[in-house]
């Protein structure tokens, strides 16, 4: 189609143009992170809003790595994220399958029940939470964000997974169950070695999300030696307010799992979008 | 039939129906679906529906963690306050404000971007890895990043805007309370973009192609084609996640909470963010169930209204 | 080894009944062809005989045994799927050797008969490739392959043929009628093309919105259709259908046009008269039974096809071996070869000579 069409210069001048504005506008900010993260610190207050500082040190990272409780912060979100993910993509994956595969009395009211999750203010629930949490003594424990996590981000995986196995033929199934398979061994044999990418993509997806979210962590987590990421960052800013070079050092660090984990995801999540991937 | 050979099947291994106790196939069928569902059913059962009516039976009670000897039901004595709170009729405007604009940029940022990225140019895959890499940094992250571009001490921004003649000096609009809103306003449009992108990108894709040729072989111009062929068909698409989206960004609370807090002077604080102050800060958690509530409320008759317009205006 | 009974079996979802009354009984290394328009229940009843949806009445009896909650892994029977349900992340002859695997079969039991099958289907140079990297017709050997190696006691085939180009077609149809000799296992073979049925089939079954039709050898189907469906359903092309008034002695057609039938003793009831296109002679204009204009001829070398127009009916078929000189426009006189005719009462069903 293309190759017939005779362009306006104009118009190639603005697509280029509006490609370079969304890249600038997406990149930028983190840019200027990694970049007041790398700036000496006698230098911050000097050259603290030009475009490339004149000279760069690693000494704000060395410093936040080996002396703040950076790393336990770090660990604690990866436990929390990982466990989230984990069972979130089991358990989602499990119902997914049901939705898809499925027809069973109720099946609509439980969609529309997980659907109203996806609806309403999860704040709601924030102060019956904490009193539960706090009532099983579970305060301050990694356990309970993990439980929270993955009940929250159960029904969109849920309805990610079902759109994957949607995708997947029914016929597969049922040749591997004519082929002497149970069910739940077709599930294992063939359906879940065709579900790798929508697994990853979910996992992928909670794992982000887990490892953002602060308003849960910040009411369930006082203790400094059990925060994750969000709330430990953000009780480094209150404490070390003047320091920003230390403070975007620390904020680069933190972006690496989850942009790690969406570089891994787009590929999947692309795959499942422009479904039919295992088709023949 | 007769004559046909007729091979030796003495070797089979399995016989029909030997193996297994016979359990009614149909019982099975009925049953099964739950054994892959319950953890699921379970989980959301006790930690989102339960804490869910509980938090609804707050609203009246009046449940002050720092005034433990006043609990006890009140019937509608928080909604009364809640009528007459100042400071919830504030949060409530400035939901609006936060709630549109957020979704009015991040919506039409994110069509230009699915188009483009719906066209063919040098490098597409790695821009689209990184156009689309806000949507991954962590919210907590990006309201910080944003708060420190806005920093004058740091940040370029405010020198930028002062350059440009739209600020007086280089100042933090963050502090000023006829600005502060437009700052998480910015990060949300950052970090939102993506998202309509990657949706809006997955309906044009599903475009017929040969709609273009058809509509290109019928003399259409650039612009008819976009209003008569490809809106019609992303309408659907953009009904719905406009309305999700909505919901969504009106429950938002962590940018706001981390770049400014609610203030300066309550002007940048909405009902998420007082919900989550209220019960934080003040430890009243009766008080912000009821503020919960009339958000859940509200974001209830706006779904109705949206998907109401959506049956009268889209007939696909 | 495997008598294959259906007794009073219907299938709802729900409260929608899609398949009622199904009463078959399929012997021992018979060859069964389903057949019928789309959406009648063929698959639904294959599936149920699979074992892959639960019947949700009636009982089906394997050699004497009600079957009806056996699961499909202890059914042994083999399927064959439309779209061949190759396993994507296998190769050829794991895919073929599946059902083995899963019943931990010996390996080197496994590998020989692979080899075997392979060697049969002539896929021997293939077994290391992925289905996507297969044609058409190669995927559709996997698929048999993947049922003959389990040598089950009966197999199933739902459209096996039907994602195949018009040769290919042919070629396997040939290739699954040599299979059945071979093997001589109880087969049972879905679908909507008729030539496929005719070809293949040791009896045919007729099905229509979830009712059998007819159950009969394909002659049979052919010269004594029991009712109007089948009378069309079968044979190609179609048959001819006019409405008619009956008389004593034969029947009167729209246009005054009497017929006698002098073979067909109920005529008086008769609504309908089919007459297949190869039943119907060319005569000169003005004799016959019916007078007609040529309306598109289409020549075919080994046989004519004649579009006619026949005045107050409408129009017809009419079909001759050989190449017939007609033209279009061409006034003409038809001969209904009465012996062949049939009669339909006014409920479709077909009127017969009391034998
Ligand atoms: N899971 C189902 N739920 C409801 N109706 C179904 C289901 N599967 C099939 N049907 C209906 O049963 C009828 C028979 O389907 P099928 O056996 O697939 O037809 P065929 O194979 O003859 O084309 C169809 O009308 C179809 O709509
Ligand atoms: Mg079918």
């Amino acid at each position: 189609m293309s190759a017939v069409k005779n362009p306006n210069p104009a118009l190639i001048v603005g697509k280029y143009a509006a490609l370079a504005f969304y890249l600038i506008f997406a990149l930028f900010p983190l840019y200027w992170l990694l970049k007041i993260g790398l700036t000496p610190d006698a230098l911050i207050y000097s050259e603290g809003t030009r475009l490339f500082p004149s000279e760069i040190t690693f000494s704000n990272f060395t410093t936040v790595i080996f002396q703040t409780d950076f790393v336990a912060y770090f660990r604690n979100s990866l436990v929390v994220s990982l466990g989230a993910a984990f069972f979130t993509t089991l358990f989602a994956a499990g119902a997914g399958y049901a939705f898809s595969r499925f027809v069973f009395a109720g099946k609509r009211i439980i969609i529309a029940l997980m659907l109203v999750t996806q609806m309403f203010p999860l704040l709601m629930i924030i102060a019956p939470i904490y009193k539960i949490v706090a009532e099983l003594g579970l305060l301050n424990s990694l356990t309970s964000l993990i439980v929270v996590y993955t009940a929250f981000n159960i029904p969109f995986a849920t309805f990610l997974m079902q759109s994957f196995f949607d995708g997947i033929p029914k016929d597969l199934e049922d040749a591997a169950m004519m082929d002497g398979c149970s069910r739940f061994q077709a599930l294992c044999k063939v359906v879940f070695p065709l579900t790798l990418p929508g697994l990853g993509a979910t996992l992928g997806f909670v794992f982000t999300a887990a490892w953002s979210e602060l308003l849960f962590a910040l009411m369930l987590i006082s203790k400094n030696d059990a925060m994750t990421f969000p709330v430990g960052l953000l009780t480094f800013v209150s404490k070390f307010s003047v320091d920003w070079g230390q403070m975007m050092a620390a904020g680069v660090l933190a972006l690496i799992p989850s942009c790690l984990f969406f570089i891994f995801i787009q590929r999947y999540l692309v795959q499942g979008l422009t479904s039919g991937a295992v088709k023949g | 039939m007769e004559g046909k050979p007729v091979i030796d099947r003495a070797q089979k291994t399995v016989r029909p129906g030997e193996t297994r106790a016979r359990r009614s196939l149909y019982l099975q069928y009925m049953v099964e679906p739950f054994f892959y569902l319950s953890p699921a059913i379970l989980l959301i059962g006790a930690v989102i529906m339960i804490p869910l009516i509980i938090g609804i039976s707050y609203s009246f009670q009046s449940i002050e963690l720092l005034k433990p000897f006043a609990s006890g039901w009140i019937g509608f004595e928080n909604y009364v306050d809640l009528w007459s709170d100042r400071k919830f009729w504030i949060a409530m405007e400035n939901t609006l404000f936060w709630t549109f604009w957020s979704i009015t940029f991040q919506f039409l940022l994110g069509l230009g971007l699915a188009m483009l990225l719906n066209t063919q140019f040098f490098g597409k895959k790695l821009f689209q890895a990184l156009v689309f890499l806000p949507w991954a940094v962590p919210t907590f992250l990006s309201a910080l990043t944003w708060a420190w571009l806005f920093n004058p001490v740091i940040g370029p921004l405010p020198h930028w805007l002062a350059a440009l003649g739209i600020l007086s000096e280089p100042y933090n609009i963050l502090g000023d309370p006829e600005l502060a809103m437009w700052g998480p306003i910015t990060a949300n449009i950052w970090f939102g973009v993506p998202f309509f992108a990657i949706t809006l990108l997955a309906a044009l894709q599903s475009i017929p192609g040969e709609l273009y040729e058809a509509a290109e072989v019928d003399g259409a111009t650039p612009w008819q084609t976009f209003t008569k062929i490809t809106l019609p068909f992303l309408a659907p698409m953009i009904a719905i996640t406009v309305m999700l989206r909505t919901i969504w960004i009106a429950n938002f609370a962590d940018l706001i909470f981390v770049m400014t807090g609610g203030g300066p002077a309550n002007s940048t604080q909405i009902l998420s963010t007082y919900i989550f102050t209220t019960a934080f800060r003040k430890l009243d958690f009766g008080y912000a169930s009821t503020i919960a509530v009339a958000l859940l409320v509200i974001l209830l008759i706006y779904a109705v209204i949206l998907l109401w317009l959506r049956k009268k205006l889209v007939k696909i | 080894m495997a008598r294959i009974e259906l007794r009073d079996v219907a299938k709802r979802y729900g409260s929608v009944e899609v398949l009622r009354n199904i009463d078959l009984e399929i012997q021992d290394g018979e060859f069964i062809v389903l057949v019928g328009p789309s959406g009648c229940g063929k698959s639904t009843l294959l599936r149920m005989v699979a074992g892959l949806e639960p019947i949700s009445s009636g009982d089906f009896l394997i050699d004497g045994e009600r079957m009806n909650d056996v699961r499909p892994r202890d059914r042994d029977i083999a399927m064959v799927f439309q779209s061949y349900a190759l396993y994507p992340h296998m190769d050829v002859a794991r895919n073929m050797g599946f059902s083995m695997e899963i019943r931990k079969d010996p390996v080197a039991e496994r590998k020989s008969k692979v080899a075997q099958a392979a060697e049969t289907l002539g896929l021997s140079n293939l077994t290391d490739r992925l289905p996507k990297a297969l044609s058409g017709g190669q995927r559709q050997r996997v698929a048999m392959g993947r049922a003959i190696i389990r040598d089950p006691q009966a197999f199933l085939f739902d459209e096996p043929l039907s994602n195949l180009d018009a040769a290919l077609r042919v070629e396997m149809r040939l290739e699954i009628a040599r299979l059945h000799q071979k093997l001589s296992a109880t087969m049972i073979y879905v679908t909507h093309d008729q030539v496929e049925a005719l070809t293949l089939a040791d009896r045919i079954v007729v099905l229509n919105g979830g009712d059998i039709q007819q159950v009969g050898s394909p002659l049979e189907l052919y010269e004594r259709p029991a009712n109007k469906f089948v009378a069309q359903f079968i044979g190609s092309p179609t048959m001819n259908v006019v409405p008619v008034i009956g008389t004593d002695t034969g029947v009167t057609a729209g246009n005054g046009a009497a017929i006698e039938l002098p073979d067909q003793p109920l005529t008086a009831q008769a609504k309908e008269l089919g007459v297949r296109p190869e039943h119907i002679d060319v005569v000169d204009n003005g004799t016959g039974d019916l007078s007609a204009v040529a309306d598109v001829v289409e020549h075919l070398g080994s046989d004519t096809n004649i579009y006619v127009n026949v005045e107050g009916i409408g129009s017809m078929m009419v079909r001759k071996h050989g190449n017939i000189p007609v033209n279009s426009g061409e006034q003409l006189g038809l001969r209904i070869q009465t012996e062949n005719a049939h009669l339909f009462a006014d409920d479709g069903t077909a009127l017969r000579p009391v034998a």
